[in-house]
């Protein structure tokens, strides 16, 4: 056994704070910077609350549209089976689901405040540290179309990846992160902008541009589902890599050394 | 990562407190500015100061979005309202000629108008739009006098800094700022699509407010009040809405 391993078990057997913390030091290397871990955690915590408030906003009117204006009296682009929580909509249902909206409104926009500030930290102090060059970039030989179907084809068979690949993100993670960071949220964001009726009163490209309020309503619904699929994606994988472990370094910054 | 040291400590503490302070700065001088909300307190607090304070500042004078006479909604929508009482019925059956807009507060002019009277006064007409916090929308033509015209007729003080607007349904008022309260858009609306307004839609008075949602919007329009202290109305929180809840800035 590696004796610097054998003289940490040894501290580790004497049970001090102070000598438990050597060992992991010992036996573990960074990771995850203070940066990404601290805007890792507020986003998740930020996502989640505006998604279950928007869950709400859509149940009180459980139709989307399409182009500028919709409401019960116009065709909908499609609607949603479920009841509402109001009376407005005739969903077919005999009740009322709860009317959560005031607080639900709050919550969002307060929410999404934190997103996009703690979005603004990220890429701000990232692109200054190089932090997407190293560690979400792509290396050139990566993006062969061999190289992507191999990278598919092992995600598809749900390997679990070796011990190596916790220190470097393989081409579709990376693919995956980068369009989530710089597709997904803006996108997501300008959608919900595009239905203030004050910032579109100042920037009414935001609006025109996607078709209508109506248009953005319902991109914003379609995004939200797509960020919701990468989340769950995200979180199997997780899972497959060792989720304790995998959850412990973006909280710690410090992964088992390779 | 090595343990903490003590200058790590120190500095940690002196960008902690620098921070705090930064904050409370900025927190006095956004009120001096009229940049914080009636219902800044709570936990929502936070969001609703920077939403407020950030479209103050970006929207000050935009207009919100004017639509072609094509592009009008053929079936706008009629949104449940309760019933309306017998006082309103009285009214309703006599053409409304005895409705009255009560202004009053900080005017060195109280008044009482008719709808007649409103209708006399210059109109403007615009094509915007509604759009409900539900989420739904319409486009529609509103003609009424700009609201800034009786203020100015009513000879509002300078130092005003809000302008509460109530219903004839009791517990329904509203208020909003100066910014809106003069900007160009903002009507006591008495027609919709080139006819009378009808009582569906708030008729024979009801307020246009182009820039926020349609629940500032109030409908059936009695009286104003224009004021320097917003927090004496209610419970302080600016409009009934904080008060079941929601916003009262509803501009997002």
């Amino acid at each position: 056994m590696n004796p610097a391993l054998q003289g940490a078990q040894y501290r580790l057997q004497k049970g001090s704070a102070e000598r438990t913390t050597r060992a992991v030091e010992e036996t573990t290397q960074p990771r995850h910077s203070l940066l990404v871990r601290v805007t890792h955690w507020l986003t998740a915590m930020a996502f989640l609350a505006l998604l279950v408030t928007g869950l709400e906003l859509v149940v009180s009117h459980p139709r989307f549209y399409w182009g500028e204006t919709g409401n019960v009296n116009t065709k909908p682009l499609f609607k949603i089976p479920i009841p509402s929580s109001r009376h407005l909509v005739p969903t077919g249902y005999g009740y009322l689901l709860p009317d959560q909206n005031g607080w639900s409104r709050y919550l969002h926009f307060q929410s999404a405040w934190l997103l996009v500030l703690t979005g603004f930290v990220y890429v701000g102090v990232g692109l200054s540290r190089g932090h997407f060059r190293r560690e979400l970039f792509p290396a050139r030989p990566d993006l062969s179309a061999k190289r992507l179907m191999r990278s598919v084809a092992e995600h598809l068979r749900f390997e679990r990846p070796g011990a190596e690949e916790a220190w470097s993100y393989n081409v579709l993670q990376r693919l995956a992160y980068l369009l989530i960071i710089f597709v997904g949220f803006p996108l997501i964001i300008w959608t919900g902008l595009a239905m203030s009726p004050s910032f579109v009163s100042a920037f009414p490209a935001a609006v025109n541009v996607l078709g209508g309020q109506q248009s953005a309503r319902t991109v914003h619904f379609f995004l939200t589902g797509a960020l919701v699929l990468f989340l769950l994606v995200h979180i199997f994988m997780i899972f497959l890599a060792g989720f304790w472990s995998r959850v412990r370094a973006m909280v710690t910054g410090r992964a088992a050394s390779r | 990562m090595s343990k903490l040291s003590r200058r790590q400590l120190v500095i940690a503490g002196v960008v902690t407190a620098a921070g705090a302070g930064g904050l409370a700065l900025a927190a006095k001088i956004a009120g001096r500015y009229g940049l914080v909300p009636p219902d800044s307190g709570g936990i929502y607090g936070p969001g609703e100061t920077l939403t407020y304070a950030a479209q103050r500042l970006l929207t000050r004078h935009s207009l919100a979005r004017e639509f072609s006479r094509s592009q009008i909604s053929r079936k706008p929508l009629m949104n449940e309202v309760a019933p309306l009482g017998a006082d309103f019925q009285r009214l309703q059956k006599e053409g409304f000629a005895d409705w009255r807009l009560n202004v009053d507060g900080m005017v060195a002019r109280p008044a009482s108008f008719s709808v007649a009277e409103l209708k006399s006064f210059p109109r403007s007409s615009h094509i915007t739009m509604i759009q409900c916090e539900e989420g739904w929308s319409y486009i529609a033509e509103w003609t009424g006098v700009p609201l800034s015209h009786v203020l100015q007729l009513a000879g509002a003080s300078p130092q005003a800094t809000h302008v509460v607007y109530r219903s004839i349904q009791p517990d329904w008022w509203e208020s909003m700022d100066m910014a809106d309260a003069l900007h160009p858009q903002t009507l006591l609306a008495h027609e919709m699509n080139g006819g009378e307004l009808p009582v569906g839609f708030g008729g024979p008075l009801r307020m246009r407010v182009t820039r926020q949602l349609g629940y500032k919007s109030l409908k059936y329009l009695t009286s104003l009040t224009i004021t320097n202290n917003i927090k004496q109305f209610g419970k302080g929180l600016g409009s009934s809405e904080p008060e079941a809840g929601y916003s009262w800035y509803a501009g997002i």
